[in-house]
């Protein structure tokens, strides 16, 4: 297999006294799409933040293309981050912009486009995600499901090279879910952006992602492609899958 | 016993430094973004709008009130060494220089430095600050930066309408229900205001405004650190930015009038 696009050796994180990630061990290949699943608060959030950069480990090393993150140079490190976006588990919206702005601003902040090449994208993604004729409204005015499709909207407005997911689907209803799922799927294949999705969402979420990732007590307990987890025996994968306290 | 005492006093000491420290990093960070381009002129018309002009209906109310009781106290003050007739400098001299600006920053602060906390703390909590990292926008320039430009312009305009608003004040009180002659109340105004005493106010007010707008946005960008998360956290944040303000006002207008005087 190729090097893996990002690497978790090691990498130990804690918050005060709890020890969130303990040794954690993860590959995430390039042009796939990784699920990480477990129970909550087991660390999953606090995984991709390390990615982004919002948390730093305490040991441990996180590479990139083979690269330690934390030894990059400032430029390097700052192109890397250019490629990342990130959907938050609870969305994350301005509430003081309408939804045009919110999605909009990543675009308007960073790029040098025309502002009328910055609208037809936004509208664009927009009619994609169901979202057509809310641009006026806050986040506020919106309903859960809708606040969720505006946050993807937002994440994916930049072209993203690899797309940090952090359970995009919580709280959709089931029809809303698929579409979200087929969303990043389609969106995947159109730009061959990486992912790493946290989610709940079991089984459905195995009909989108290349590999799964559970995370149990701090560490990576089982990592594979979809056809290991057919094939394997493992008993804490298949409790959780099967919904039993792991 | 006292050993715990020392060790308890030393931490509240580092404590303090370290936030000292914080602080000054924190507006050194947000005036060095205000001279990086893309100027951000939309959001600094935007606070403008929420510091100064939402801003003048509480200004002209405690300016008017604040001028009268100046001309009331001072009247009988004045009318003891008959000298009466000196009431309308007393009033102007005391606005200018003194009441005006630190009554125009508590007032400002208690409207538009609550809410940039509040709101700051709101975005702080809701990981919307985190969101704006990941999107490789800098918090402090996008949320810090255009207020302290929107401060700078407000405070200054707004403590010269308290200003004229509460000669009126004193004029309405003095003149009017008092019977000082109108003429020497305004007369005794424009002799007695020299330049260098509204330079003074402005100075004042300019300072207020750097101060304050930095200690309320920092208390709401550091929510999570002193104040702790969830609404608590942001009410905690709010009340130490407004009470921390007010402390600073006095402590700089002490400062600056001992170098003016």
């Amino acid at each position: 297999m190729d090097t893996p696009l990002i690497q978790f050796i090691d990498v130990s994180k804690s918050f005060g006294e709890t020890l969130v990630l303990k040794r954690l061990n993860l590959s995430i290949y390039k042009g796939e799409i990784t699920a990480v699943i477990g129970k909550s608060g087991t660390g999953k959030s606090v995984l991709l933040k390390h990615i982004i950069g919002l948390v730093n480990q305490d040991s441990g090393q996180i590479l990139i293309e083979g690269r330690p993150l934390n030894k990059l140079s400032r430029t390097d490190r700052k192109s890397f981050h250019k490629k990342l976006s990130y959907m938050f588990q609870d969305n994350a919206l301005f509430d003081f912009m309408n939804i045009y702005d919110n999605i909009a601003l990543p675009l308007v902040e960073n790029s040098t486009f025309p502002k009328d090449q910055v609208k037809n994208k936004v509208f664009e993604l927009m009619k994609q995600l169901g979202l057509t004729g809310i641009q006026e409204k806050f986040p506020a005015q919106l309903s859960g499901g809708m606040k969720k499709r505006v946050a993807l909207a937002r994440a994916l407005v930049t072209d993203p090279k690899i797309v940090l997911f952090d359970e995009p689907t919580t709280g959709l209803d089931p029809i809303r879910k698929k579409n979200v799922h087929s969303m990043i799927q389609e969106y995947q294949k159109k730009f061959e952006f990486t992912a790493i999705i946290v989610s709940h969402d079991i089984p459905e979420i195995f009909n989108v992602v290349q590999r799964i990732a559970l995370l149990d007590d701090g560490i990576i307990k089982f990592e594979g492609s979809k056809k290991d987890i057919l094939d394997s025996h493992s008993k804490i994968l298949n409790d959780f899958i099967d919904g039993k306290d792991v | 016993m006292l050993n715990k005492l020392i060790e308890s006093f030393g931490k509240r000491i580092l404590i303090s430094l370290e936030s000292l420290g914080r602080i000054i990093l924190f507006f050194l960070a947000g005036l060095k973004n205000i001279f990086i381009p893309p100027f951000q002129f939309a959001k600094i018309i935007d606070h403008t709008w929420f510091i100064g002009s939402k801003s003048i209906f509480v200004i002209v109310l405690t300016g008017f009130f604040t001028g009268m009781v100046i001309g009331l106290q001072g009247y009988y003050s004045l009318v003891k060494v008959g000298s009466e007739a000196a009431l309308g400098a007393a009033v102007a001299l005391t606005l200018i220089s003194e009441l005006g600006p630190v009554f125009t920053a508590i007032m400002v602060t208690a409207r538009a430095g609550s809410s940039m906390a509040a709101e700051i703390g709101v975005m702080r909590i809701s990981e919307q600050i985190d969101a704006l990292k990941t999107m490789h926008i800098n918090p402090v320039r996008f949320l810090f930066s255009p207020r302290i430009i929107a401060a700078v312009i407000s405070f200054p305009l707004l403590t010269a309408l308290f200003d004229v608003v509460g000669i009126f004040g004193g004029f309405i009180s003095g003149s009017i229900m008092l019977g000082i002659n109108q003429h020497v109340y305004m007369d005794t105004v424009i002799q007695s205001i020299k330049v260098h005493d509204i330079n003074g106010g402005f100075y004042k007010a300019f300072a207020f405004a750097v101060v304050t707008t930095t200690i309320c946005c920092y208390r709401g960008y550091y929510t999570h650190l002193y104040s702790g998360f969830g609404a608590r956290g942001v009410s905690l944040s709010t009340t130490n930015a407004v009470v921390q303000s007010c402390i600073a006002i006095f402590i700089f207008d002490y400062i600056i009038t001992f170098f003016l005087v």
